[in-house]
């Protein structure tokens, strides 16, 4: 039988996969003597979809949404963030995480990591960093900088090791951040915390360990970002939401997944991935996306690569048996 | 400088850089890649240390697995590189 894109899609079987979260959600908080979920909101489609199946679970009194922008965030994700709080009905707070990121030195210490690169870097310009294309050359993907002044003007230099680590470390202040005080609210409301990845990022190590990759339940996690889109319209999550481009939110320039750390779009990375633990040949898959044999060979082995260094995100902590 | 005495630095350069328990369980011809001694930010600080210590400059296309995913590749890459600089 030939590979096609619509082997991985839920479709007749969504709505029982709805009801299955949906039990299962309540029985992990029944177990878990938690009276709620905390959702942090982005205005993306999987934490859109996480509080839908929240709301659907549990109802809509026992779900608190977070919006937790900073200075940095995309210009729309404060209102679309709004715009499923209010569709769904469900209680917010609006935690401006700024002046704790400024605080902790989120920025100071990332832009001083940049300008040792780019000495020009300054105040007012933004910034990204980039991965090249897996699919025009078999380059191994280094990262580089992309940095861009008020007046339009782009540069962009690969990042030297130490310069490279403390952009990421810093940058993830604005993931942990979050989570602390998703937890904040989860504590003083005897709620338990809902992660958002979909299966794709679970699965590729796509999350900061303890900043978004920590969480108490993953209602998503089990399911590729095309079947994430499918609950989405069986949860009638605003059409605004669902045609919104993922984006990371978490640089100050416009930086799709792709861009840092994805090889394709979601629809095949989806397909790579399902083939990959399917048995099925890079032919096959060429053949469904349009590619070479020779391109899907790099994607699998960009997944299996990403998987391995995965493993550390997931491990918890090591300890000796006694 | 001969081909044994980059091998040589190489070598060191990754047993000391990348920590490994049993540094003898990998030789020359190891896959760093497929043997998960090193990611992309390993390559990355390949590619710096080779700067820096034999003042090449490595271009994007050279960070390819024929020329860094090995001691007996990088070390193959340095010994052309650095003949080309000083002939």
């Amino acid at each position: 039988m030939t590979f096609s894109l619509d082997d991985l899609r839920l479709g007749d079987r969504a709505p029982a996969e709805l009801d299955r979260i949906c039990a299962w959600l309540r029985e992990t908080l029944q177990a878990s003597k938690r009276r709620g979920l905390v959702v942090g909101l982005s205005g993306g489609i999987d934490s859109s979809v996480v509080a839908s199946l929240a709301v659907r679970a549990l109802g809509a009194d026992r779900v608190f949404g977070l919006f937790m922008n900073e200075g940095e965030s995309a210009d729309d994700t404060a209102r679309l963030s709004k715009l499923i709080a209010d569709h769904l009905g469900i209680a917010t707070a609006n935690e401006d995480i700024s002046p704790i990121l400024d605080a902790a030195g989120c920025y100071a210490r990332r832009d001083e990591a940049i300008r040792s690169v780019i000495p020009r870097y300054a105040p007012g310009w933004k910034c990204k960093i980039v991965l090249p294309s897996l699919l025009e050359t078999e380059q191994l993907r280094v990262f580089k900088v992309v940095v861009r002044s008020p007046d339009g003007e782009e540069l962009s230099a690969r990042m030297p090791p130490a310069a490279y680590l403390t952009v990421v470390a810093a940058t993830s202040f604005k993931q942990r951040t979050r989570k602390m005080l998703e937890y904040f609210h989860a504590d003083r409301l005897v709620y338990a915390v809902a992660g958002t990845p979909n299966k794709l990022e679970y699965d590729q190590g796509f999350f900061v360990k303890n900043g978004d990759g920590s969480a108490d339940v993953k209602p998503i996690a089990h399911l590729y970002k095309t079947q994430v889109y499918e609950l989405a319209a069986h949860l009638d999550v605003p059409a605004e939401i669902r045609a919104r481009p993922p984006t990371t939110d978490t640089y100050s320039l416009p930086q799709s997944q792709e861009e840092f750390y994805f090889s394709l779009p979601y629809t095949g990375m989806d397909a790579c991935l399902y083939a990959r633990d399917h048995g099925i040949s890079a032919a096959e898959v060429a053949a469904a996306l349009d590619l070479t044999p020779t391109q899907i060979e790099r994607v699998f082995k960009d997944i299996d690569a990403k998987r391995a260094a995965a493993k550390y995100l997931h491990a918890p902590p090591q300890t000796l048996a006694i | 400088m001969s081909d044994d005495a980059i091998r040589k630095r190489l070598r060191e350069f990754v047993a000391k850089n990348f920590y490994m328990a049993d540094a003898s369980s990998f030789d020359d011809t190891s896959s760093f890649l497929d043997r998960g001694i090193i990611d992309s930010t390993g390559v990355l600080e390949l590619v710096s240390f080779v700067e820096g210590e034999y003042g090449l400059a490595v271009a994007d296309e050279d960070i390819v697995p024929a020329n860094f995913d090995s001691i007996d590749a990088l070390a193959a890459f340095v010994a052309r590189r650095t003949a080309k600089t000083t002939s």
